[in-house]
């Protein structure tokens, strides 16, 4: 003879507070979300200006405007060709790959974590109940399409590739004059904004190869590590790097603003670029 | 409301083997059983899967000679007997000896993952006791690995009876934080089922069974100072004796030589025998090496006699002997605690363990990460740069119910016993290491003597008598209903004192006999606790209920140590500090008649010609008389000695 | 050195319940816990919590202390100043039992849904050969010691008690990489992680992490690289055209085991 009776249907513990955290849980969302939203609003404003973005002579051209491929961009600026014809500035000098840094940025692991909590509140801060009566994460569109970093990823190495190009011309100024009117003999020469350029391009490269799809495709897929000794070794290096992938996110956020201030305020010659050889 | 409080009602489940306990040995036995077809119940007092052997660090001993190929079961055997200081059943340290190997492995082969030796194979360590590397481990979790496993490997089969019934639940069941306070028999004295209540709802509950395998554990909640947790308030070990069967070797409490003792409210907590297998040492306030002067007689040959040829040791075992760190630990914990005495302990009454002056922190971080951490958090202190102050905690019981070496079977027909409920397989002191594989190899074993004994006994099942079901709910309701009474926390506080006073690592004859007394006092105060509230999970109810546990282990333990007059292994008389080789001879047997406790000497089973012949005669004499060796292939070099 | 704190406990049952203030004497060095067995041993006998180990081995004593889950026998009082007010309550992902205790079964049916540990049939035990750098991942993930703290503190199912028929929670998300990445294991858990387990519900925000007292980097490293390889399988471009050349068939994944839910 077995008797079960069930037992009785149990809820949670009804507890009205939102949450019991008696820290200031908050500050970490409001600082994100205030610091994205400075980024954004400056990337936007400069990418739609249209103006000084390239310091001729320098040959420095600013990151938001890499590559300059419309009909308008100056020449010298311009390296890769005018890929469309000259129209006004609606769409961005760099319309091939603005796009693309920016699904990067917008679907990569830390970025997404970073504004569901500052903009969209799912959560605030972690134990804080979130606003929304219904949740169902990455599972539909369009969040789903995030599972499509992958894919940025792979841009996003090309796009190294063509800052890495703008680096190299970085330091090889040409003979054109200067927004400051000096003339510089063609050849290997740099400035302090070529330095700015470089350490923007490595952490750029840094920023890439710390990624978590480059942590994958590297060696995070396989299972044996002890099969292929060098891809384990690049994973652990990777690895290394990618324990640093939030710090890098900002300091990339940063370092680009930077360059492409500093870039700016000498195309429009509000001082010389600092020169250091030629 | 007082209806409730007070019902009677009781839920019924039927299975073929029931197996209380849900640590390592229990889920083992319960595996088995399930693995011979038998539908099996798994009881516990915790959450699956946190049962104490969640808490072993160091690692299983097993001799698979990963590490070093010169280990086999032999040695592994020798290691253990002498570890026990010859009390140790024989026939169970055989089997434990050449069985732990293939119990590790399945347990790799079921999902468990431990530290890798070069060429890809389980990594073993050394310990106290062991001639050669032989824990394998996790790092300082092993225990978690082992308990994980075999919850998994549960899981495992319950998926099995997914696909095939349907209802995974259909032939292996776990009921958690439901604890069992009477096991049942029929009139003919077998077991006929299980009597508790379900922590959760405070529902009472019956299991029918014919087969009940203890896998309860220990009883360190019965002393103050204790590396154990809540759930160790010997439990099966009263309920075995309230069953009729008996219990031996009760004297033997082994006293951890380390444990935390700074924080107070951590004091006790263990400190894994690894930080010394791993390098570290000990150091009084003087900041001397003091185990050297501590090393016995009969352990002169194996242990290093100067820091130099300690410290060559852990790289060149072969041609080295071991640290004295690494004897056995009661020697360690009485170590410690001479030199706490003599007035060279810390400034919060222990000794140094120092590790971070051996050894990197690179190397402390990934051998002893628990540790490391353990430190951290709970005592401010960074193992990697500073000592840790350590002294001796009450740790695990060596006595237990007394089985049958081959089938963990009590002598109560259908009741079995393993784990560190059982008793025999340690003798009078139990190697690091060697409790977890104890678990697997007498788990496999138990299941086994279990589904046996279930297939001879046919159709006919016992059954289970009314009337002591309803003496078995009386008692259990009696402190909720008494209303008014002692809190059972206060008692219980008392008596772990007492005992940790009195009958603590070292023992007097006036001191125990004090102890006994008062637990006589004890007893009274106990009948009537009260412990006012619900039924459901209310937790002053519980320990009311435990204490008729922990005062019946405390009365046998108290009992063992004052007959015994010597010193061996877990049992240290201040009075009779010398080992005997006439009381090696003799086991000390417990029972239960009406309420009074009564003691036996037991002779104790002589070492097979083949096993005696594994030592040599040499290191035997310190141990046994000249008539128990007259059959050791040396047995004539004995001669021509006198 | 003691003195006196000012607490304020959830206690009732699944029915109803509320905060009650209580002052319990607190010594040096001591936890949470510590001081709630005080209570229980002075003021209130029938206070339920639930512990085991006291030593944050066991994952019994998961609590929420100040809002923050926690393990109380980890939860150092000097981390609280003298004067401050401690709320203590039980997990709310989970229905509660009594005061502190919370019925965890939720956990334990998850846990029976993932096929479990698959080696190939014809390595016999003792033939395992693993290399540590090949089990050092599945072992970070082996360090759980089941306290479901990450399970309760993870909002998708906190915030939306809809949400457990479809996510399995981090801890047994990371069950699955665990074995994923285990190199004796053969079954393909890749299809179910998504599709029955709701790995896609999570939005690594990585609370799990920040709550882990065993510093498990649960989102880094297992819940993530799951997403990633669920992402070879199906969202990445040079993988879909990879197989469209070969003309290779798609594997099919190991299917979940059904559940009594
Ligand atoms: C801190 C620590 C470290 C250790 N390290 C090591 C080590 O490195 N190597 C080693 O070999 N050994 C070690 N040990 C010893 C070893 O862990 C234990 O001896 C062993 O785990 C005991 O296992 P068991 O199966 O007998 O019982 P346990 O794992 O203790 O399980 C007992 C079970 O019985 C249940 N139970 C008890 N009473 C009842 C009841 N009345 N009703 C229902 N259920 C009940 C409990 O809930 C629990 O599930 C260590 C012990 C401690 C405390
Ligand atoms: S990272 Fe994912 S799983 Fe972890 S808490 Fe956040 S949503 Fe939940
Ligand atoms: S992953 Fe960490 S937080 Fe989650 S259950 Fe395991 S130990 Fe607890
Ligand atoms: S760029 Fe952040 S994870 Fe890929
Ligand atoms: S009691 Fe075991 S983790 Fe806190």
């Amino acid at each position: 003879m077995t008797q079960v009776s069930d037992p009785p249907a149990r809820t949670r513990a009804q507890i009205k507070e939102r949450t019991l955290r008696t820290d200031p849980w908050w500050n970490r969302g409001r600082v994100v979300a205030t610091l994205l939203t400075i980024w954004v609003a400056y990337a936007t404003v400069r990418v739609f200006t249209g103006h000084w973005y390239f310091a001729p002579g320098y040959n420095y051209l600013t990151p938001f405007y890499s590559p300059c491929v419309s009909g308008e961009c100056v020449p010298g600026a311009s390296t890769l060709g005018h890929w469309i014809p000259a129209i006004p500035p609606i769409i961005p000098y760099a319309f091939i790959s603005l796009p693309f840094v920016l699904g990067f940025r917008l679907t990569c692991y830390y970025y997404r974590g970073a504004y569901y909590r500052a903009f969209w509140r799912s959560p605030a801060a972690c134990a804080v109940r979130e606003p929304h009566a219904t949740y169902s994460g990455e599972t539909k569109l369009p969040l789903i399409a995030f599972n499509l970093h992958r894919f940025f990823f792979y841009m996003a190495v090309i796009i190294s590739v063509l800052n890495t190009w703008d680096l190299v011309n970085a330091f090889w100024p040409t003979t054109a004059v200067t927004p400051d009117g000096t003339h510089l003999t063609h050849g290997f020469g740099f400035g302090i904004g070529s330095l700015i350029i470089l350490a923007n391009v490595v952490l750029l490269w840094a920023y890439t190869l710390s990624c978590h799809s480059c942590r994958h495709i590297t060696g995070g897929r396989l299972k044996h590590f002890s099969k292929h000794p060098v891809r384990y070794w690049i994973w652990n290096q990777i690895s290394k790097l990618n324990k640093h992938h939030m710090a890098l996110a900002w300091t990339t956020l940063t370092s680009l603003m930077v360059t492409d201030l500093y870039i700016m305020l000498v195309a429009a010659n509000a001082f010389p670029d600092l020169r250091i050889f030629n | 409301m007082a209806d409730e409080t007070t019902s009677t009602e009781i839920e019924r489940y039927s299975y073929d083997v029931v197996v209380i306990g849900a640590g390592g040995s229990g889920l083992r036995a319960a595996i088995e059983a399930r693995s011979r077809g038998l539908k099996t119940a798994i009881i516990s007092k915790s959450l699956f899967g946190k049962a104490h052997t969640v808490m072993a660090e160091g690692g299983a001993a097993a001799a698979m000679g990963n590490v070093n190929p010169n280990d086999n079961w032999q040695v592994h055997f020798r290691d253990t007997m002498r570890g026990g200081k010859f009390l140790n059943n024989p026939r169970m340290a055989e089997l434990h000896a050449k069985e732990a190997p293939d119990r590790i492995w399945e347990l790799e082969a079921w999902g468990a993952v431990f530290d890798r030796t070069k060429d890809g194979k389980i990594s073993q360590r050394n310990f106290g006791g062991h001639e050669y590397p032989r824990l394998a481990h996790v790092g300082d979790r092993t225990g978690l690995e082992m308990i994980r496993t075999l919850q998994q490997r549960v899981v495992a089969l319950q998926q099995a009876d997914s696909y095939e019934f349907g209802d995974p639940e259909a032939r292996i069941r776990v009921f958690a934080e439901t604890t069992i306070t009477r096991l049942l028999k029929d009139p003919a004295g077998r077991i006929a089922g299980a009597f508790g209540y379900i922590r959760d709802t405070g529902k009472f509950v019956l299991f029918e069974a014919p087969a009940v395998v203890l896998a309860t554990g220990g009883i360190g909640r019965t002393f103050k100072v204790t590396s154990n947790s809540w759930e160790y308030s010997g439990d099966g070990h009263a309920l075995a004796l309230l069953a009729g069967a008996k219990l031996m070797n009760m004297e033997f409490v082994q006293f951890h030589p380390t444990g935390m003792v700074w924080p107070p409210s951590v004091k006790g907590i263990l400190v894994t025998e690894s930080v010394r297998g791993d390098g570290g040492i000990l150091k009084n306030s003087d900041g001397k090496r003091f185990m050297f002067d501590y090393v016995p007689d009969v352990f002169r040959a194996q242990y290093a006699e100067t820091e130099e040829e300690a410290d060559r040791w852990y790289t060149d075992p072969d041609h080295n002997r071991r640290p004295p760190e690494l004897l056995p630990r009661d020697e360690v914990a009485r170590s410690i605690n001479s030199e706490i005495k003599a007035g060279r302990g810390t400034p919060h009454g222990g000794v140094y363990l120092d590790i971070a002056s051996r050894r990197t922190p690179e190397y402390i971080l990934t051998r002893l990460p628990s540790m490391h951490h353990q430190f951290k958090e709970l005592a401010d202190v960074d193992i990697t740069k500073e000592p840790m102050e350590i002294g001796p905690t009450c740790h695990y019981v060596m006595g237990g119910v007394e089985v049958d070496p081959d089938s963990a079977a009590s002598s109560v027909p259908g009741l079995f016993a393993v784990g560190e409920v059982s008793g025999g397989m340690h003798g009078s002191n139990r190697l690091g290491g060697n409790s977890l594989s104890d678990l697997v190899v007498f788990g496999k074993r138990a299941g086994d003597g279990a589904a046996d004994y279930i297939s001879a006994l046919g159709a006919a099942r016992p059954a289970v008598v009314q009337a002591d079901l309803d003496t078995a709910v009386t008692e259990a309701l009696a402190p909720l209903r008494r209303g008014e009474g002692e809190s059972p926390y206060a008692v219980h506080a008392e008596l772990q004192q007492r005992m940790n006073d009195l009958v603590g690592l070292i023992r007097r004859e006036d001191e125990v006999k004090t102890a006994l007394s008062d637990l006589e006092k004890f007893k009274e105060r106990a009948a009537i606790v009260a412990a006012p509230g619900e039924r459901a999970y209310n937790p002053g109810w519980h320990y009311a209920i435990d204490l008729r546990n922990m005062l019946l282990v405390a009365e046998c333990v108290a009992m063992a140590a004052l007959e015994r007059q010597e010193s061996r292994g877990g049992h240290t008389r201040d009075d009779y500090p010398g080992m005997s080789p006439e009381w090696r001879k003799v086991n000390l047997i417990l029972s239960l008649h009406g309420d009074k406790i009564e003691m036996v000497h037991q002779p104790i089973p002589s070492l097979r010609p083949d096993l005696l012949d594994l030592f040599e005669v040499s290191e035997l004499k310190k141990y046994m008389t000249k008539e128990e060796l007259a059959g050791h292939r040396q047995a004539a070099a004995l001669e021509e000695e006198h | 050195m003691g003195y006196l704190a000012k607490l304020r406990v959830w206690r009732g049952d699944a029915g109803s319940g509320s905060l009650q203030d209580y002052k319990v004497e607190v010594n040096e060095g001591e936890v949470v816990l510590d001081v709630l067995h005080r209570l229980q041993a002075t003021q209130a006998s029938d206070l339920a919590i639930r512990w085991n180990c006291k030593a944050g081995k066991c994952g019994s004593c998961s609590m929420e202390i100040n809002g923050m889950p926690r393990l109380g026998c980890m939860t150092r009082m000097s981390t609280f100043t003298e004067v401050e007010t401690l709320t203590i309550t039980p997990m709310r992902t989970f229905p509660v039992i009594r005061d502190l205790v919370t019925d965890v079964s939720f956990n334990y049916a998850k846990a029976r849904e993932i096929p479990s540990f698959t080696p190939d049939p014809s390595v016999k035990p003792g033939e395992f050969r693993m290399r540590q750098e090949d089990v050092n991942r599945s072992q970070e993930f082996r360090k759980c010691i089941e306290c479901y703290l990450c399970q309760n503190t993870c909002h998708v199912i906190r915030d939306h008690e809809e949400n457990k028929e479809s996510f399995a929670g981090p801890r047994f998300l990371m069950r699955i990489a665990e074995l994923e990445m285990h190199p004796a294991d053969e079954a393909d858990r890749r299809d179910i992680a998504q599709e029955d387990f709701g790995l896609g519900y999570c939005n690594i925000t990585k609370c799990c992490t920040e709550v882990c007292p065993e510093h498990i980097k649960i989102t880094d490293n297992a819940l993530i690289p799951m997403k990633e390889r669920i992402a070879g399988r199906k969202y990445d471009p040079l993988v879909w055209l990879g197989s469209k050349i070969s003309m290779r068939p798609k594997s099919k994944g190991t299917p979940a085991v059904p559940g009594k839910r």
